[in-house]
């Protein structure tokens, strides 16, 4: 039992579970506060795996270059999407963000991309000079059921130290004058034009802004793993949708703490699942149909949500009465 | 009766003495549809001029058009002598002609104080980078407080400083919406039916208020259904029917002009009655 929870504590912390709730920080700044509708989180998070992974392997870039070249290819990204889609309805962005998505994931898993991208295999061994920075002495470390080695210390002390930079960053810009403007857009954005604000340039701000943090999120995502085409298809959005609507999609830390009991719940029920069938307390499934039914299972705790918490953990039951 | 405000002879589509708003052959057509069809307008700087026409007239499609949120067929027209025509609605905007809308806009999930500091112009933290450092923006947001207070305490909307917009009434929307726009600063104010929905006893206040932005030097173009506010604020009228400007001069003749009572006032000739509704407290 100790076992069971404590792979569920430990997802609290996991590098993934800091990418996500990085990635849905971004969707909040997005959606929650600008109102722009982008279903393509996950080309942003691709782009970041892709840029850097084959800045490093193929280009032989540094380290830190190789960021450079990611946050630079999602800026690119960013305005290609927004550029013929931010003048439009609201639905355009949606629609062209989720079709990015699954274009770039179909070119990069392109076996005559295979030189570059790795093909459908993917790319792996970009993180040696990452792991050369760790400064944690070699060894193990046991707390309570855990043993973490450096490098699994390192992978999270980075990822939340970031989760934590940028969520404080959104939390500064959404409580500035900028803010305002984007929140100002979310509720009407010809009311905003009529004020002198050019609504088009804050809109693609936004997108930049939260699809860099896409992007940060996509490297942490790969850092301690390997570049996996199938990771990015419309499950990765999804998932962070809903780990943002589970927070609340107008809150800063929401995106955080949603990130953390998605995980954590995902682990809990899958092992809670797998021991029942192991001492036959759970007969009429079988151990490689949990996979599928613990989502079947999250599943029904969002609509349970959605019903009771619609404005998820963190938001503002007020914003609701007055969308009502 | 001379007036201050045509040049010439008063006639639909003259020349006025100082206009701050030009504009020539205008016109916006939906489908077969001619919205707006306007030959040649100018408005009056430093007046109070009210257009006024029939349900459908093209009034609003002719704001939209003029302030850059719609555009026109063909057409130009120039405020205190700048080309508008293609301008975006928010370079129209920052050039200091500010319009609100028939149908009202509040931002319902800011509060009422965040709705007015949006309006001012040129603030130093809306800039993405500024944004991040409080102390580059801080002194700003103070002193446009201060005005956005004054302004509230003026429409009476000082009490919900601090609630949101969402949950005001819908004349205190219109009310918002007005006093937002003057945080802009404008030089030229256009509001569309601004007291659609305003109970009377404000309506009063209302009046005073929009006549003290004309001693302070603005410019008001307002649409309005209500004859009594036409009346008693305005200083110039035009009217609107079927797209065109059909009659315009000073109210009391306008309201007078065979072409108006027939356009217009012949169709509802109990708009007419602003002032008696008024009188009994309706
Ligand atoms: N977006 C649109 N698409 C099609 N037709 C439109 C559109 N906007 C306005 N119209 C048409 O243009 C004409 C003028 O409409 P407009 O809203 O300008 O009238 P108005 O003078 O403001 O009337 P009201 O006093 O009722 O507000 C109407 O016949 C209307 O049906
Ligand atoms: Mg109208």
């Amino acid at each position: 039992m100790d076992i069971i929870f404590g792979n569920a504590v430990d997802w609290l912390f996991q590098p993934i579970t800091a990418a996500y709730a990085l990635a849905a920080i971004g969707i909040a700044l997005h959606f929650g506060f600008t109102g722009l509708l982008n279903f393509g989180q996950a080309v942003f998070m691709a782009v970041g795996a892709y840029g850097f992974s084959i800045s490093v392997k193929v280009l032989h870039f540094g380290f830190w270059p190789s960021v450079l070249v990611a946050l630079i290819a999602s800026v690119i990204m960013a305005f290609i999407l927004g550029i013929p889609t931010l003048r439009l309805r609201s639905d355009y962005l949606a629609i062209v963000t989720i079709a990015a998505a699954e274009v770039f994931r179909f070119i990069v898993s392109t076996t005559s991309a295979q030189p570059i991208t790795g093909g459908p295999q993917g790319l792996n061994e970009y993180s040696d000079e990452f792991w050369a920075m760790n400064p944690i002495p070699n060894g193990h470390y046991k707390f309570w059921v855990w043993d973490y080695t450096e490098d699994d210390i390192f992978a999270r002390a980075v990822a939340w130290g970031l989760v934590i930079a940028f969520a404080i960053l959104l939390a500064i810009l959404v409580r500035s004058p900028w803010g305002r403007v984007i929140k100002g857009i979310r509720e009407d954005e010809d009311a905003v034009r009529s004020l002198g604000k050019n609504v088009y340039s804050y809109k693609m701000q936004s997108l930049v802004v939260g699809g860099l943090m896409g992007t940060v999120a996509g490297i942490l995502f790969v850092l301690p793993t390997s570049v996996q085409p199938g990771n990015y298809g419309t499950t990765l959005t999804f998932f962070i949708w809903t780990i943002l609507l589970l927070g609340g999609a107008s809150t800063v830390l929401g995106s955080i703490v949603g990130a953390m009991i998605f995980w954590s719940l995902l682990s809990l029920t899958s092992d809670l699942l797998s021991a029942g069938v192991d001492n036959g307390v759970i007969t009429f499934i079988s151990q490689n149909q949990i996979g599928d039914i613990r989502f079947m299972l999250v599943g029904i705790g969002l609509m349970l949500l959605v019903i009771f918490r619609p404005q998820g953990i963190f938001g503002n039951k007020k914003e609701l009465y007055f969308n009502a | 009766m001379p007036n201050d405000i045509a040049k010439g002879p008063v006639a639909p589509g003259c020349e006025k003495v100082d206009p701050i708003l030009i504009a020539n052959n205008v016109r916006r057509q939906f489908g077969g549809n001619v919205a707006v069809d306007v030959e040649h307008v100018e408005i009056p700087r430093g007046k109070i001029t009210a257009l006024i026409g029939p349900n459908g007239a093209g009034k609003t499609t002719f704001f939209n058009l003029l302030t850059g949120f719609d555009q026109p067929n063909s057409g130009d027209w120039s405020f205190d002598g700048k080309n508008l025509a293609g301008v975006a609605a928010y370079k129209v905007s920052r050039m200091g002609m500010v319009r609100t809308f028939q149908l009202t806009k509040s931002l319902n999930m800011l509060t009422v104080m965040e709705n007015m500091r949006l309006g001012a112009q040129k603030q130093p933290g809306e800039s993405l980078l500024r944004a991040l450092f409080k102390p580059l923006w801080i002194k700003n947001e103070d002193s446009i407080t201060a005005t956005a207070n004054e302004l509230l305490t003026r429409f009476k909307l000082d009490a919900k400083a601090e609630d949101f917009a969402a949950s005001l009434s819908g004349g205190q929307r219109k009310l918002l919406e007005m006093a937002r726009a003057l945080m802009t600063k404008p030089k030229l104010v256009m509001l569309d039916e601004p007291m659609a929905g305003v109970n009377p006893a404000l309506t009063q206040s209302l009046l005073e208020h929009i006549k003290g932005l004309k001693a302070e030097g603005m410019t008001v173009l307002f649409v309005e259904h209500d004859m009594h506010m036409v009346r008693n604020i305005s200083d110039w009228v035009i009217v609107m029917a079927e797209g065109k400007i059909v009659a315009e001069g000073p109210p009391n003749e306008v309201m007078k002009n065979p072409a108006v009572i027939d356009a217009y006032l012949g169709a509802h000739h109990d708009s007419d009655l602003g002032a008696d509704k008024i009188a009994k407290g309706k």
